[in-house]
This record gives structure tokens, C-alpha cells and sequence, in this order.
């Protein structure tokens, strides 16, 4: 296992050092002392874990595949963008636009989440991208959703919060988004219908959570022992009869 | 109803004495217009749905067809023109937005039209081309503040470059949006003329992996096929902002050509819609743009050249010194008339600006910025011929891109239905019956044949200014002279009138 000190170390030189690094066959680096750098983790495609303490920059793991990530601080903008595989564990709160376009592998946020997140999500073969959300979202949360998982479970949050803003999977036209708790027909964009589980749901959204509650140690009954609401797509092609021939 | 009862926008006229029933046009219309009717025993053809796209006309055996418009005339009013009174009747009967493919077709002002090009007479002798060495070597990407050479004589810290040999590209058309064999003609053409094709936003098909080296891939708001082994297979990236055809507007492709191999390519479910949002939902600043801009460098790791493409609007200079500071190697700008594979017609033939203007103004900006050797200019927006690649060079462009040019050398007759998906000449559809019209080798020999030709047209046009290098050309605006421009129009393009 290798481990940086990244005190004051510019972003594309660090970069370049963990590349380096992996390069030479290390498959587990810490890295200390992170304090806002840049575009940790992209376009990885490695098999590898990197431990990340403190605050890592914008477009964390952007285009990655396949790399694993576990961040013991909070995260910023554009985390997990066009992200194919791999894995992201943050233990605290991350800023907008986490999971944009992202395509496969699991993001998991114990903290809140900033705007615009999931914002096409898709889902293709196999991959089927996964972000659970320990708090609460911003507005936009799923827009334009094509595929995958959101789960967003607003645990911990203060009684007069709401659990997600507005426009909740405007445009959204695949995937399924659970939520632990109500929203309203006004919080969601027009595509989106709003249901209850029902048996095939509670089992698959049991699935999904377990990892989760275990990384976070929480108690997977507790957490799912609660009213739940699910977002899908009125239909596949929302704009489908747009257009004059 | 009868007032949804519409007209055929052309006719067709079949020289009885020269068909011979033989229904080779019935075989190559996929819009079904003609047929073997068994009562009469002869061809009939049903007018209303024709696009006129030539395809029956060319392959008569016999020369039989003729396509006309159809002569009936509305009242005559240069105001409610009979295409404005059929596009309301289109909506009112539908409630949809009007629809329409390839580039703007409406009269207005074309400025290649008004530049025309000088020539040495007497002094500073001109240059036969074919007796002499002529350069039009292009290199894209930005330039060292200094030159540093090492020990074997190589250039230092030199950015990555694309190097072409003619300084022509063939603009973004995404597989999905064109075939397959389109997609192979283009790539190969680029391959063997050392030029670069550009994937467009649908993915990388694997079967032209093998031009990576030639292969510029997109990256759009949707993201469709975009992961780290694509993003390394190019020989650079293009971040796809905007377009000529439609500024501000998203894509939409719909799940019918969401076949299987699109599928794979966009890497998104089979028939569902492929929707690329308008904006990047990761770009609402030039600091967004910066950052997806070092975010693709790093995925890259800093060797691949970096392209962000706009469509040419209002406040091109502006933006593009935007872009330039934010860390782009090249910018593309697309012009008005620039071709699609579909788009709102009122936002085609209206919504943006010509691209001679917005070039002239891009190049002046950046060099009152200083920003000029950070970035290379490529233009696009109708490039119809190797004059128009001349002046655009002249006015300050390092390259063009080439595409509705391409798709005719491909077959296109410019029938504008390409969003039907029904293009009988092999090109803009994903139906295996048309795509196997177009032979990709046959293709790529066209389009090759095409760009040598230009390129033997733009050495002749040198030679004849008395430059051997078109870097001598590159941004001499003294080489152009306007006519029937305003003061207006000849300062923003900064060249003199005719005559002075
Ligand atoms: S659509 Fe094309 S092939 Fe069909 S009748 Fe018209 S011109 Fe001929
Ligand atoms: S590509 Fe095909 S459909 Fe489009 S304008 Fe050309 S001939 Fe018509």
C-alpha cells in the first residue's frame, strides 16, 4: 500500500503520481491531507482503491471504470461524471451535479447532496448504475434520467427539511428512482409518475441498501422499515408525438 | 378532412414510350411512390409522397422519369409564400413542431459569394503547382509561447497536435444520424488522405476503431458511447457545445433508429429515444467548460488536443475568448448553414449568424487577446467547394470542416428528409435494405476523389496569389475583396472593397 502526502501538491501532479503509481502495479493508495485538487481518479481503469482524506476537488473519478474509491471527508462538484464502473464511498456531503451521465458502477453518499443530480443517469446491458443518498437533494434531482437506480433515503434531517427540491426527474424517461419518504405531484416533472412498492420494489430496493447500511453501519430494518414512494417514467418516449411530419 | 387534403410537392412524369414496366423505380423508392399497378398493367406513382430525392431517376434504365415541382401556384404574395401556407396547415393538423433535415436553404445573403480572391499579375510572379512544391500541410492545436529543441533536434514541450494534410476535416455526423457505411466511407477517406473524421456524438462503432489515429470522438450533453476507451481511441476530443443547424437546442434521436448496432454504439437500451439535453448539465460557465475541458485532458492524459465546438451566434467573439482562456486547443465554429440530421425548422432558418462573420470577428478577437496561438480556428457551415476553403483560410480559419459536401460526393441529392430515416440513397437512414446501397469502398474513392480535387483546385488558387505555403495564406485578408457589401459588412470581415 503507497501513500501520498498531497500538502500543497498541485492537482495534475498528483495526478500524474497516482497514474505512475498504479502503473507500477500499487493497487491500494492513501492519499493524505487532500485539500480541494482536481480530477482525482479519472478516467481509471484500473482495478484499484484509493483512500482519500479530507476534501478532494471537482469531477472526482470523472470518466472512471472500474476503480474504488473511498472519500473520509466531504465531496465537491461533478463527482462520478460520465462514470462507467467502479465504485465511490463518501463519508460525508457532496456539492452539485454528482453522477452526471454517469453509465455503471455504485456512488453511495452518507451526507446530502447538492443539485442537479443523477442528471442522465442511463442504464445499457448489464450496467446499471446506483446512487444511494444518505440525506437529502438538491432540485433536479434525476432529470433527464435514462436508466439506473436512485435511492434517497433523508435519514438524520431536521423535522421542517424536505427530503428532495423541485423538478424531481424532469424529462426522465428510464431507470427508477426510490425515495424514503413522500413527495408531492408538484416536486416532480410531468414525465414522472409517482407509486408505492410493491413486493418485487421492497426486494429489490432491500438489495440494493444492504451494502449500503453496511458501509455506514446502519440498521438495514430500520432504514427500510419506512413508507417509501417510487418515480418512473410515464413513458419511454416522452417526446415522441413532438413533431410535425 | 378536407382541409388537411394536401397537394404533392412534385410531380413525376413517366415518358410512356420510353418505360418498359421493368419497376426498378417501384424497388428503390422506400417511400413507395411508385407502382406496378396489376389492373392497368403498367407503372403509376403516387406523387403526394414523393421527396424527390432522384434516386428513381438516376437508376431508370431508360431515362423514363422526370421530377418537377408541382407548377400549381398559390395567389402570388411575396409575404404568405405557399411554403409559409403549407407549414401552418402542416401544424394545424398536427399541433407539431415543424421538422426539417440538412442545412438552411433560405435566400439569404451567402458572404463566400461577395469575396473574391486576387491573383499576381507582373509583380510577385505566381506559381505553377504542378512544377513546383506547394504546402498545405495544417497543424491543429496550441502553439508554444517559445520553440525549445532537444538534443535529437525534436521540438520541446510541444502540445499535442493533429496534423493534416489538407486542411479539411469532415464534421461531426454521428452513426445513427448516418449509416454505417457512410460512417466507413468517411473514415476511410480521412485515413488515406491524412485528414480526420469526426465521430459526432453517437459513439465509436468498433468496426472503425481501426481509423482511431484519423477519428476525432464527441463529446455531448448526452454522453452516448462516451467512456475512457473512447475517449483514448481518438486521436482527439471534441466537446460539442452547439450547432450551426440548430444553436441552443438539444438532439433528440428517436427510438425506431435505435437499432441494434446503434445500440451498442451509443451504449443506451435498443428503441429507446436517444435525448441529448440542450445545455451540458455540467457546463453553465466558462469555468464548467475549463473544468470538462481538464477533466477529459486528465482522462487523456494530456495528449490529445481538445476541441470545443460552438454554433456561430451573436456574441461568437466573446464567447470563443471564453473558450480559448478555459484551455482549448481548437475551436469549431458552425455557421448558420450548417447541415443536420434533423431540426425545428424555424430554429434552422433562423437562429444564429453566417459563419464568414463570425470567423472574421473570432480572429480579430483572439488576436487583440493575444489568445490566437493558444487555440486553431476551424470553421464550418457550408463549405461548398475548395474557393470557399480558400477565403475561409484568408479570413484567418487553420481549417474547415466538410460535410453536406461529403454526403453529395456519398450520393446526397439534398432532398432534406434525412429525419424520415428513409434516405434511399444509403446515407441518412438504419435500414439495411438502403444502408447496403452505399458500398463503403465505392464511397471512400468518391470522397477521396472529391477532396484531391479540391486540394488540386486550392494549389492552383495559391500558385496563382504567388504562395507556396497556404500558412502564407493563412489569415491574409489582403488576398480578399468584397463586392456589393456595406461599409458595415466589409469592415467586420475586415477586408476591402473591389476595386481598391
Ligand atoms: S422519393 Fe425519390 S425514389 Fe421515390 S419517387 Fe421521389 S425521387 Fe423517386
Ligand atoms: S442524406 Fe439522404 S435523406 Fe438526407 S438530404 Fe441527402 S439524400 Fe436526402
Amino acid at each position: 500500500m503507497a501513500v501520498i502526502d498531497a500538502q500543497g501538491v498541485y492537482y495534475r501532479e498528483l495526478n500524474q503520481r497516482i497514474k505512475e503509481l498504479l502503473a507500477r502495479g500499487e493497487r491500494e493508495i492513501t492519499l493524505n491531507n487532500i485539500n480541494g485538487q482536481r480530477y482525482i481518479g479519472d478516467g481509471l481503469t484500473e482495478q484499484a482503491k484509493l483512500i482519500i482524506n479530507g476534501t478532494p476537488g471537482n469531477d472526482l473519478a470523472a470518466f472512471g471504470n472500474g476503480a474504488e474509491l473511498v472519500i473520509n471527508g466531504n465531496g465537491q462538484d461533478g463527482i462520478a461524471n460520465t462514470m462507467n464502473g467502479g465504485q465511490i464511498i463518501i463519508h460525508g456531503s457532496v456539492g452539485d451535479t454528482l453522477g452526471y451521465s454517469m453509465r455503471g458502477g455504485e456512488v453511495y453518499v452518507k451526507g446530502d447532496v447538492g443539485y442537479r443530480v443523477g442528471i442522465h443517469m442511463k442504464g445499457y446491458q448489464d450496467k446499471q448504475p446506483l446512487i444511494i443518498i444518505g440525506g437529502t437533494a438538491g432540485d433536479f434531482f434525476g432529470e433527464y434520467m435514462a436508466g439506473g437506480r436512485m435511492i434517497l433515503l433523508g435519514l438524520d434531517r431536521a423535522e421542517a427539511q424536505d427530503i428532495v427540491g423541485n423538478y424531481v426527474g424532469a424529462g426522465m424517461h428510464g431507470g427508477v428512482i426510490y425515495i424514503r419518504g413522500q413527495v408531492e405531484d408538484y416536486q416532480v416533472g410531468q414525465e414522472v409518475k409517482i407509486s408505492g412498492l410493491d413486493e418485487d420494489d421492497r426486494k429489490e430496493l432491500k438489495g440494493y441498501l444492504s451494502g449500503y447500511c453496511q458501509e455506514f453501519d446502519y440498521d438495514l430494518e430500520e432504514v427500510l422499515n419506512a413508507e417509501f414512494c417510487k418515480l418512473a417514467p410515464c413513458s419511454a418516449r416522452p417526446y415522441g408525438n413532438l413533431y410535425a411530419y | 378532412m378536407s382541409l388537411d387534403y394536401k397537394v404533392p410537392e412534385f410531380i413525376i412524369e413517366r415518358d410512356r414510350d420510353k418505360c418498359i414496366d421493368c419497376q426498378v423505380c417501384e424497388r428503390q423508392c422506400a417511400n413507395q411512390v411508385h407502382i406496378y399497378d396489376q389492373d392497368l398493367e403498367k407503372m403509376v406513382a403516387q406523387d403526394i409522397d414523393c421527396v424527390n430525392c432522384q434516386r428513381c431517376v438516376k437508376l431508370c434504365p431508360t431515362n423514363a422519369l422526370t421530377i418537377r415541382e408541382n407548377p400549381s401556384e398559390y395567389k402570388k404574395n411575396k409575404n404568405w409564400t405557399g411554403n409559409m401556407i403549407e407549414n401552418i396547415q402542416k401544424q394545424a393538423a398536427s399541433g407539431g413542431i415543424l421538422l426539417t433535415g440538412m442545412g438552411n436553404p433560405t435566400a439569404k445573403k451567402i458572404y463566400w459569394d461577395h469575396i473574391l480572391l486576387n491573383a499576381s499579375q507582373v509583380t510577385n510572379p505566381s506559381i505553377d503547382p504542378l512544377r513546383e512544391p506547394m504546402e498545405l500541410k495544417t497543424f491543429l492545436g496550441r502553439k508554444p509561447d517559445q520553440i525549445e529543441f532537444d538534443e535529437s533536434g525534436e521540438l520541446k514541450d510541444l502540445p499535442p497536435q493533429l496534423e493534416l494534410d489538407i486542411p479539411i476535416m469532415f464534421g461531426a455526423m454521428s452513426f445513427g444520424s448516418i449509416s454505417i457505411n457512410a460512417c466507413k466511407s468517411l473514415a476511410q477517406a480521412a485515413s488515406d488522405l491524412g485528414l480526420m473524421y469526426n465521430t459526432g456524438e453517437g459513439g465509436f462503432h468498433e468496426d472503425l476503431y481501426q481509423h482511431g489515429e484519423r477519428t476525432i470522438v464527441q463529446v455531448a450533453s448526452g454522453r452516448f458511447g462516451v467512456h475512457n476507451e473512447y475517449l483514448n481511441a481518438g486521436a482527439a476530443v471534441e466537446i460539442k457545445v452547439g450547432q450551426g443547424a440548430k444553436p441552443g437546442i438539444g438532439g433528440h434521436l428517436p427510438g425506431e433508429k435505435v437499432g441494434a448496432e446503434v445500440s451498442k454504439t451509443r451504449m443506451i437500451p435498443k428503441g429507446s429515444d436517444a435525448l441529448s439535453p440542450a445545455p451540458h448539465h455540467d457546463i453553465y460557465s466558462i469555468e464548467d467548460l475549463r473544468q470538462l475541458i481538464y477533466a477529459l485532458k486528465e482522462a487523456t492524459d494530456y495528449k490529445k488536443p481538445v476541441s470545443v465546438k460552438i454554433a456561430a451566434v451573436h456574441n461568437v467573439a466573446a464567447i470563443a475568448t471564453g473558450i480559448a482562456s478555459a484551455g482549448a486547443d481548437i475551436i469549431a465554429i458552425d455557421g448558420y448553414r450548417g447541415g443536420t440530421g434533423a431540426a425545428p425548422t424555424m430554429i434552422r432558418d433562423n437562429v444564429g449568424i453566417p459563419v464568414e462573420l463570425a470567423l472574421a470577428a473570432v480572429d480579430d478577437r483572439l488576436r487583440q487577446e493575444e489568445l490566437r496561438k493558444n487555440v486553431s480556428l476551424v470553421v464550418s457551415g457550408s463549405i461548398r467547394n475548395s474557393a470557399d476553403i480558400v477565403k475561409a483560410i484568408a479570413l484567418g480559419a487553420d481549417a474547415v470542416y466538410v460535410a453536406s459536401a461529403a454526403l453529395i460526393s456519398l450520393g446526397c441529392h439534398m432532398c432534406q428528409k434525412c429525419y424520415t430515416g428513409k434516405c434511399n440513397w444509403g446515407i441518412a437512414t438504419q435500414r439495411p435494405e438502403l444502408v447496403k446501397r452505399l458500398n463503403p469502398e465505392v464511397g471512400a474513392q468518391r470522397v477521396k476523389n472529391l477532396i484531391t480535387g479540391w486540394s488540386h483546385e486550392i494549389k492552383e488558387i495559391l500558385g496563382g496569389m504567388g504562395i507556396n505555403a497556404l500558412e502564407s495564406l493563412r489569415g491574409n485578408r489582403l488576398m480578399l475583396r468584397g463586392i456589393d457589401l456595406t461599409d458595415k459588412e466589409l469592415e467586420i470581415l475586415g477586408i476591402k472593397h473591389a476595386g481598391k
